[in-house]
Formats: C-alpha cells, structure tokens, sequence
C-alpha cells in the first residue's frame, strides 16, 4: 500500500507553499479583486511561468519538465489555499490537457511550448447560457474550418490569447482550437460572484479554427477532459478549504466573548470538526482520483466524480462556516472570508455542478453493476 | 502512488488467503445472516479462534513469546482485511484481546502474562471491560463503584452497566475508586476482576434492538486480592487512557449494509431512477469511498513504519451515521413493507431493518458522536477543552445525576 504522495511530491509542495505564500498572499489577490479592469495578477502570473510550473506535465520535447499529474495535483492544491488570481486552471487543466489529450502532433508542437513560456494562455469554453453544457445542447458550430456562435461566460475568456471550445458539428459535436486574438472574436468582460478571477462573453462569427481530434468526437473528449479537470479541481478546492478550516480555527482561539475564546464553545469545536471531517473525506476521495488520472485508470470516472463531489461540498461547508465563525469580521469586504466563499462557488461550478457529477457517478457504478 | 502489497506483503497475504481458504467458507457461500444458535456460534468461535492462535495469526504484532507472531501493524492490517471477506466468527474476542489483554500486558506482573495472555489468545478465556457505570459514561471518570482495601486484598461493591460480552465472560478489567476524597481523575485503580466469582451477578439488558449483547453487572462484597490490581492506587486512569487507545485500529470492515447494498435493492425493485435517491446514492459512495481510501492512507504509514496520522479519528462518526441514514432511506424505498422485519420475507433478509436498529447504539458505543468531535477539536485542532467544573474538585463534593 502506497496511498500518499512521494517525497519529491511532499518536497515540491512544500517549496510551492513557500513560493506562493510569499509572491501571492492576499493582497495579491486583492488587487484584482478591487480594480474591475485587472483581470489577472500579471506579476503572480510571470513568477509562476518563470517557475516553469505551466509545464509541470507537458513533455520535455516540447519544453516542458515532463513530470506527472500527481504533481500538477500537488501544484492546484497550493494554488487553491492562496486563491490564486491568475488563469492557472483554464490554462493548465482545460486546455494544456486537451491539447495532450486530442491535439494533433503539429497543434501540440506549435502550441504547448509557448504555454510553458507563457506566451499562449488558455481557455475552456462550453457554457452557453443556465444549465450544464454538453455535447448534446451546445449551439455554438463550427464547419469546419470556422467557429460562430456566443459562448457565456468563460473563465479567464477576457485574458487569454486561445480557447477550446465546444461546439456542434453536424450532427455530432467536436472540440475545437481557436486563436482569441485573430478574425471573428469578440470579447466582453462580465461579472461574476468571483471578481477575482476574469470571466467574459465571447462571440464568434465566422472565426477561423481548427478541430482538435475528430469531427464528431467532441462528446467523448468533452467527458474525458472534465474527468481529467474535474480531479485537479478537487485539489485546488481541497487547498481552499484546508485554508478555511486554518483561518476558523485560527480565529476562534484569538477572538475572546464571554470570557473566553469562541472555540471554547462546543458549537464552534463541533463545527470545525465536521469541517475537518469533510476535508478528510475530500482529501482520501482527491488521494484516489489522482491515483486514477495519473494511472488512466478505467476507474477515473467513479474517481474523478467522488473526488469532485467531496471537494465541492468540502469547500462550500468550510468557506460558508469559516465567515459564521468570524462573526460580524467575517461579513466585511476586508477580512479575507468572502474571497474563499466566492472562489468556492466559482469552482464549484465551473466544471460542472456537484448534480451533474452525481448522475455521471451514479451512471457510471450502474454500468459497472450492468458489466 | 499505488496500492500494491510490497513482495513481503504480498507473500503475507498469501499466505493468509491460503490458510483462510483452509479453515473458513467466503462470504456469501452460505446464504446471507443465517441464524446460529447461541451455543452453536460460542463453540466456532472458539475454535477458530484457537486454530488461529495455534498458527500464529492470531495477535500478528503482539511478540512471539507471548503467543504472538512477531509481525507488523501492516501485516496485522493484511490479515484483517483478508479475514474479513470469510465468514469468520470473531465478536467474542473483541474487546477482550483487543483492549483487555494489552492492559494486562502494559501493567500485569510477569505471573498475570503467563496465567492469562496464553488462555486468552486461545479462546479458551474470554474478557470483558468494566468502565460505564449509570453515571459514568462519557464521562467515565466519575464512576462510583468502590474498592476499600481490607489487608491483602480489596473488597468491591458498585454497579456497572452496558457490559458488552459480560454474560460469557471470564474475566474483565474493572476501574474503579479507591479515593473519592480526592479529584475525580486521582482517585481510580485498575483490577482484574474474576466474572464468576460469587458477589458478581451479571444481568443481561434487553437492548432497543431486540438483542441481549450488554448487561448489567453488579459487585457485592466481591474479594479481589491486591496481587490482580493493575498500575499502582490511584493511578487508574492512566491505565485506562492505555485500555481506550488500545481500541482496535479502525481497519475492520464496514458495519452493515453500504451503498452497493441499498444500489443492489433499488436496481432490483425498480426505483433507480427516482432522482433524489440517484443524488443521495452518490453521496453514501463518497463518503463510504471516503472512509475506506482514509484507511488506505492510515495503512501507507503502516506500511511506511510511520506513525498514522489523526485522519484516521473520522472513521466511526462517519460511519454509524452513515448505516443510519442508508438504512432508512431503504425501508422508507419499501414504503409501508418496510416495516416488517421477517427477514423470510423482506428484502436482503430484513438486513436494513436490522441495522436500522443497530445504527443508534453504534452512534454511542466507543465514545458519543459529540465526544468525538470534541476529540477532533481538542486533540487534532488545538482548540481549548470544555470548562471542566470539576476540575480541581475533590470526587465526594461534586455534583451528579
Ligand atoms: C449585517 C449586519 C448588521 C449589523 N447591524 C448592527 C447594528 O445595527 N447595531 C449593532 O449594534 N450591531 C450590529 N451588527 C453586529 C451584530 O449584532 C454582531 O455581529 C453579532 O452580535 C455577532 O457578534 P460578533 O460579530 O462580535 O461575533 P462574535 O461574538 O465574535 O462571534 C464569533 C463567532 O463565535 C460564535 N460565538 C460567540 N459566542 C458564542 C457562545 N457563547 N457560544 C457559541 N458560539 C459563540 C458566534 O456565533 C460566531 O459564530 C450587525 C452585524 C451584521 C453582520
Ligand atoms: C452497544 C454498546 C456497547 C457498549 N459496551 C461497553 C462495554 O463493553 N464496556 C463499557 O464500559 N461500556 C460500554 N458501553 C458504554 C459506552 O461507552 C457509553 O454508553 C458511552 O460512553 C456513553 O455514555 P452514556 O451512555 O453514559 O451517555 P452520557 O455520557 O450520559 O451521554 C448522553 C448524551 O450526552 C452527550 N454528552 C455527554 N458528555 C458530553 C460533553 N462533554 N459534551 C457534549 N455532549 C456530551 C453524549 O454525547 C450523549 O449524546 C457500550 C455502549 C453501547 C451503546
């Protein structure tokens, strides 16, 4: 039995708390936050490129450290305990993935390298309006050759210079690789519950594209990429809400009402526990779909799911019972609170609501009991 | 990251199935629950667990020379899991080998090894824990049952309740108090207790779910000598601290039915597609996921020669509610049938209705729902303890009800 990290992983998640605990603490996260045209932190953003983190699971031939996705899960963790402002997931678990997962060999060599150099930052766009967006009810179409169509919102879509989209095809549905800056793309910021993170409309019209994989493959690699993503989500929302758990406990040892510290009182120990609790269950649920998508594993989707759902419900409980905690403090705009609480919802969204994941787990443990 | 045995292990676990395969039918051989009687499951029980004593599986971390094997928690871990999917009849030896004998080993002289380490380990000798008492429970510090010294030897008087396993019983650890002049906590000593002696009377309680596994016991005038005391006068409760640490490693399987059983009755009376239940079903593999991988990961250290980390203190209340709230959402699925309880009749042999009525006591027996939690708090967040009114007070002033 071998159900934890290696040292190397422990050592480099230990290197990148430090790091980012020093280059990204909250005042980092909160000049996006208050400036509505800051999109991302561009100085946070250019330390972890020159970190070579957007290559951690990119192949050494095409620049990048060719390790693993246990480390990438390791690196979304410790991004998430800080709230990272800048557009590391879309980059790195959408589209950097898709790419490895069904770019040809000439898309990949023209377009990951210049992900580790930072020069190309991605994207994912599938949602079109209320509702999950699949392969079966997306309108946006593509061609063949061009892209037309209004994809809302999309994570980091205002900042980032390529995005994968879903669309239909024919008869079928198909991903595919469009350059944000050429011909036919029109971009409009829009807010959201997370103004730390940059979301936008994107409308295309006639926009040049090509597809990534086959025509008419795009359901099956729609459902693959968001297995893949849902797992390095898991981390990072695990990374929130251990953050939380800290910041509730930290506070209710130093703030004193009756006499005493709050977490004296049995309502609040008992809360924390069960914030605890649900943590753990993320963490062992996250240990295992890590183990899954590093492995590719024919169980990654009863892994991803279970890893998704856990962590959803982890950082919600965690970020909603750590303002509880903190009282009046915790409802003001400057004590950190709202940012967890926010970031808990966009990622608890943004790859699919915890009720799609439960029907895809539960459809998946029904074709297991069925073969 | 991988869940693969190293080659010792894998060779231990082969070792294991083997002699397993020998010895015991798999699970789900023989149709599911069926009913022995009393006596009958006494005398297997027994004998298996002598055949496992006498090949050296029976305490696999426990030394040789004590009549245990020599092994690692990790193999201990191995067997557990492998014996677990055998019908195996293991209940008896519980909490005596798993909490008694330990306390006798950590502070027995070297006549209570030998007399009864050997015996135990056998299944020739069966023991229980005597700590609850009617006012004692979570708090079991403030028990009352009383040891004076009378020469050589102490005499006992008091009542202790929910005695698992007291009505077959040979011996039990007994706690009681020697001083109640002084702080609750100071004033406690330890005894090995014999359970048939005249002055012990064991009465069995009726228990909520029908079952009679817990008693009463009750200690007239009963005469233990000064040589069976475990730890020194007053120092009791250290040697309990000893007993409930000794509480099994949470490695054993799960206590009732999970969400594969309550999946398996649904695809079987059609009711899969009622969308609340599919939501709910996800959540009950999460969490029974969750506590199994948590135990994967407990193992890892095992494995590692780590000590464990705190994660593994989640186990039982995720657990008992867990069986809960699956058990009830089973019978609520059968409607106005599931109230029956024939389990000639009822679906997966009455097996939720069954836990349905297990599920409470689980939620208290080995520590409350809420003590856990404070433990979580306390031990594992550094969060400060309850206000202890009692604290400093001697034991004869204070308050109880
Ligand atoms: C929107 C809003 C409007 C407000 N308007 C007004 C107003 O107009 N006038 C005014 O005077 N005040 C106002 N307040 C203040 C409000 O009454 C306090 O925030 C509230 O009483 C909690 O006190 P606190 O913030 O100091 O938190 P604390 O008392 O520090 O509590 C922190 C946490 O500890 C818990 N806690 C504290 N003591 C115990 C205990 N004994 N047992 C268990 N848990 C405990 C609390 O439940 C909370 O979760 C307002 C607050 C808000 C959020
Ligand atoms: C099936 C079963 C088998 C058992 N077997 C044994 C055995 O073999 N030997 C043995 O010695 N004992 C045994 N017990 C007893 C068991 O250890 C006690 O029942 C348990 O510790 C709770 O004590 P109590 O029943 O006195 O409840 P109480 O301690 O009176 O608790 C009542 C309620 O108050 C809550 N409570 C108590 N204190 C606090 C606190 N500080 N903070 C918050 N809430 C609190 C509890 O959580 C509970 O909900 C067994 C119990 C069961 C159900």
């Amino acid at each position: 039995m071998n159900f934890d990290f290696s040292e190397d992983q422990k050592f480099l998640a230990n290197e990148a708390r430090k790091f980012l605990e020093a280059q990204c603490p909250m005042t980092a996260v909160r000049l996006v936050l208050n400036d509505d045209d800051v999109s991302h932190n561009q100085d946070v953003w250019k330390k972890i490129v020159e970190m070579g983190w957007l290559g951690t699971a990119i192949p050494e031939e095409h620049g990048g450290l060719g390790l693993g996705m246990l480390e990438v899960c390791v690196l979304a963790e410790e991004m998430g305990r800080v709230l990272a402002p800048v557009p590391w997931a879309s980059t790195v678990y959408f589209f950097t993935e898709a790419l490895k997962l069904a770019g040809s060999d000439q898309q990949q060599a023209d377009i990951l390298p210049k992900i580790v150099s930072g020069d190309v930052i991605g994207c994912y766009a599938a949602s079109e309006g209320p509702g999950n967006a699949d392969a079966s009810n997306v309108k946006t179409s593509f061609d063949g050759s061009t892209l037309s169509g209004t994809k809302i919102p999309v994570t980091d879509g205002d900042v980032a210079t390529h995005a994968v989209v879903l669309a239909k095809e024919g008869s079928g549905a198909s991903l595919v690789l469009v350059d944000l800056t050429g011909d036919g793309v029109t971009r409009k910021t829009v807010q959201t519950l997370d103004p730390t993170r940059s979301h936008a409309e994107i409308t295309f019209d006639k926009a040049p594209a090509t597809r990534l994989g086959k025509a008419g493959d795009g359901d099956a690699l729609n459902t693959e990429l968001l297995d893949r993503a849902a797992v390095l989500f898991a981390f990072e929302q695990l990374g929130g809400a251990s953050r939380a758990l800290e910041m509730a406990k930290d506070y209710a040892l130093e703030r004193y009402a009756f006499g005493r510290p709050i977490g004296g009182n049995q309502a609040i120990k008992h809360k924390l526990a069960e914030m605890y609790v649900k943590n753990e269950v993320a963490r062992s649920n996250c240990f295992y779909g890590a183990w899954a998508v590093s492995t590719n594993s024919a169980e990654l989707p009863e892994a991803a799911a279970a890893a998704r759902i856990a962590a959803c419900d982890a950082f919600w409980f965690a970020s909603k019972e750590n303002i509880q905690t903190h009282g009046g403090m915790g409802f003001t705009w400057e004590v950190d609170c709202h940012l967890f609480y926010r970031r808990a919802k966009l990622l608890a969204v943004q790859a699919g609501a915890p009720k799609v994941w439960k029907e895809k787990l539960v459809r998946a443990l029904e074709q297991k009991n069925a073969a | 990251m991988d869940f693969n045995d190293t080659p010792e292990e894998a060779k231990f676990r082969e070792e294991a199935r083997t002699f397993l395969k020998e010895h015991l039918d798999a699970k789900g051989d023989k149709p599911l629950r069926q009913r022995v009687d009393g006596n009958e499951f006494m005398r297997r029980a027994k004998e298996w667990q002598k055949t496992k004593a006498e090949n050296g599986y029976a305490q696999i971390t426990w030394p040789k020379e004590i009549g245990g094997r020599g092994g690692t928690p990790m193999q201990q871990v191995i067997w557990n899991q492998e014996e677990g999917k055998f019908d195996a009849p293991t209940g008896p030896f519980t909490i005596g080998l798993g909490m008694c004998i330990p306390t006798v080993i950590a502070f027995g002289s070297d006549e209570h090894k030998k007399r009864y380490v050997g015996k135990a380990l056998k299944g020739e000798e069966i023991w229980c824990q005597l700590f609850s008492e009617p006012s004692a429970g979570s708090d079991v510090a403030g028990l009352k049952t009383r040891a004076v010294k009378d020469g050589d030897e102490w005499v006992i008087n008091g009542q202790k309740v929910w005695t698992s396993g007291a009505h077959y019983s040979d011996y039990g650890i007994l706690l009681t108090r020697t001083d109640p002049s002084v702080a609750k906590h100071k004033g406690l000593t330890m005894f090995i207790v014999d359970m048939k002696q005249a002055g012990v009377e064991v009465r069995p309680i009726h228990q909520a779910s029908g079952g009679r596994e817990f008693n009463e016991v009750y200690f007239t005038d009963v005469r233990i000598p000064d040589s069976d005391r475990l730890g020194d006068v007053g120092a009791g409760w250290k040697v309990a601290i000893v007993t409930l640490m000794n509480e099994r490693l949470a490695v054993g399987g799960s206590p009732g039915p999970d969400w594969g059983e309550i999946m398996a009755y649904a695809q079987q009376a059609g009711t899969m597609s009622d969308q609340a239940f599919r939501e709910k079903l996800a959540d009950w593999y999460v969490a029974a996921q969750g506590y199994k991988l948590t135990k994967f990961r407990t193992q890892t250290a095992l494995s590692r020669g780590q000590t464990p980390g705190p994660e593994n203190s989640i186990g039982k209340i995720i657990t008992a509610n867990h069986l809960q709230d699956i058990c009830n959402s089973a019978i609520e699925m059968q409607d106005h049938y599931g109230i029956m309880t024939d389990s000639d009749r009822m679906p997966a042999d009455a097996i939720f209705q069954q836990s349905f009525m297990w599920a409470p006591g689980l939620r208290i027996a080995g520590g409350t729902d809420e003590i856990l939690k404070n433990i979580i708090a306390e031990r594992v967040l550094g969060l400060p303890q309850d206000v202890r009114v009692d604290k400093n007070v001697p034991f004869d002033q204070m308050k109880s009800g």
